[in-house]
């Protein structure tokens, strides 16, 4: 390409110093960016008012576009339904016979569990239900692992909050909007999760790869007991996640625990299901007891 | 230019337009600033289309653009574009706020002290430079990530250079075709 023409300004007093000028605004603009940037590093919430209010304007159009990706998906299943109605019609009926019987037993395990628990004082508080709302965009080109929730503080979310969608977690609240609100994904590296095996109860922990993977790392040393297949789900442990949510299946077992792919895809969710946070009155009563970061330090 | 629904549709915008002489014509100062501002900014905005991604794949196309605008059109935008662009692309990539406004900044400077030095280049110098530049962008990116949060390994960001290496030429074409359009008049 052509060199610029005022690379030499020549005896133009004028002309020099507006291309001084020129670097100097560019350095001074990068020192200030710097300065926000340690702003930002410092105190991570400071600028959630300006990102959710990109979210909020921008909101609109994610809504229209995923509402197009989710009806063209749809005719697809639509029309691949109809070739072979009359054989599923069939499979399915079959199926619904014979888990009819299994349905009334669960049923009744579930009672009597209820009636164990109220006998031995376990106060269960299961999760309720805050609001649904869908994913509607994702942080596609940062290291992470965001997606934008279609609703915020109209539907009384609020910071913390676990989402789920119908097969698993999807992660928790880090920011709301008005309308829309940030959820942090169980892959961001940032996000750790309490889990345990399904089939015996051992203790986990998850933490995000950020390429779609999770890393269990069971909190017993020693070498992973973990094999292909295993199910992982939330232990409730530490409160935020309620327990018993499905989380992840191993793929295969590492040195020091396993590489586990997440049950919930946020890109094949219908439906995010955003949850109370288990246990918060327990944290509540915590916080008001002991603030974070202001324990006394009790002398010997 | 006999088409009347073109003449339909241009009449409420230059009124009269018709009948001017097309010789000595003066092209619109918005359509000249408006078009590469406006590319850049809606670059930036792409992480808001409905792409779930399992992984950061999907290229910095703000940066891109403005790589390619700088390159192909050197003194269209001044040397401290990169505060305003980066900053609104903060908004929008999940980054620390600030840390593209630092990275792009960087970048316009790098380029500035390039141009003063390889003064006549092609298109694969061009290329290269950009190509060298997002890898720089994405790598600091990352680092600054790390300042903030816990993140995954470097390794995560393979296929989005990959991608966004082989994606520019791609960016420079629509850039070029949007420079033809900027300056029809």
């Amino acid at each position: 390409m052509a060199p610029q023409p005022n690379r030499r300004p020549g005896f133009s007093r004028k002309a020099q110093y507006s291309l001084f000028a020129m670097y100097v605004i560019a350095v001074a603009g990068t020192a200030l960016a710097a300065l926000l940037l340690v702003i930002s590093i410092a105190d991570p919430t400071g600028f959630s008012a300006l990102r959710s209010a990109g979210a909020e304007v921008t909101a609109p159009v994610s809504r229209f576009f995923n509402s197009i990706r989710r009806t063209t998906k749809d005719i697809g299943g639509n029309m691949s339904a109809y070739l072979d109605a009359a054989s599923k019609n069939a499979a399915l009926t079959r199926e619904a016979r014979k888990t009819r019987v299994k349905l009334i037993e669960a049923q009744a395990i579930k009672t009597e569990n209820a009636r164990l628990r109220k006998l031995l004082n376990i106060v269960d508080d299961s999760p309720e239900r805050v609001a649904v709302g869908r994913l509607i965009s994702s942080t596609g080109s940062s290291s992470r692992r965001l997606a934008t929730l279609s609703i915020g503080s109209n539907y009384s979310i609020v910071s913390a909050q676990p989402v789920r969608g119908a097969d698993g977690l999807i992660g928790r609240i880090i920011e709301v909007g008005p309308t829309t609100a940030r959820v942090l994904l169980i892959t961001d590296a940032e996000n750790l999760v309490p889990v345990m095996r399904a089939s015996d109860g051992l203790p986990a922990f998850s933490t995000g790869m950020a390429n779609g993977m999770v890393i269990i790392k069971p909190i017993e040393l020693g070498e992973s007991p973990f094999k292909p297949g295993d199910l992982i789900v939330t232990s409730g442990n530490g409160g935020l996640y309620p327990p018993n949510i499905p989380f992840a299946r191993v793929l295969k077992a590492t040195s020091d625990g396993a590489l586990a792919r997440p049950m919930a895809d946020p890109s094949n969710t219908p439906y995010a299901i955003v949850l109370e946070s288990y246990q918060a009155p327990a944290r509540a009563l915590q916080q008001e007891a002991a603030p974070d970061g202001k324990a006394e330090v009790v002398p010997e | 230019m006999n088409n009347p629904v073109v003449n339909v549709l241009r009449l409420p915008l230059r009124p009269g337009r018709e009948y001017e002489s097309r010789f000595d014509r003066e092209q619109s100062t918005l359509k000249m600033l408006a078009i590469p501002i406006a590319s850049i900014m809606l670059m930036s905005m792409a992480t808001t289309l409905p792409l779930l991604l399992a992984q950061p794949v999907l290229p910095p196309l703000g940066l891109m653009m403005l790589l390619a605008w700088r390159l192909m059109r050197p003194g269209l935008l001044p040397m401290w574009a990169g505060l305003p662009f980066g900053l609104f692309d903060d908004i929008f990539s999940g980054q620390p706020f600030g840390s593209a406004g630092f990275i792009w900044s960087l970048a316009m400077i790098a380029i500035e002290l390039i141009d003063s030095r390889a003064i006549w280049r092609d298109h694969l110098q061009d290329w290269l430079i950009a190509s060298l530049l997002i890898v720089f962008a994405l790598l600091l990116g990352l680092f600054i990530a790390s300042l903030a949060h816990a993140v995954p390994s470097v390794t995560v960001l393979i296929p989005q250079i990959v991608l966004s290496i082989l994606l520019y030429p791609l960016i420079v074409r629509i850039c070029a075709r949007l420079d033809g359009w900027r300056l029809a008049t």
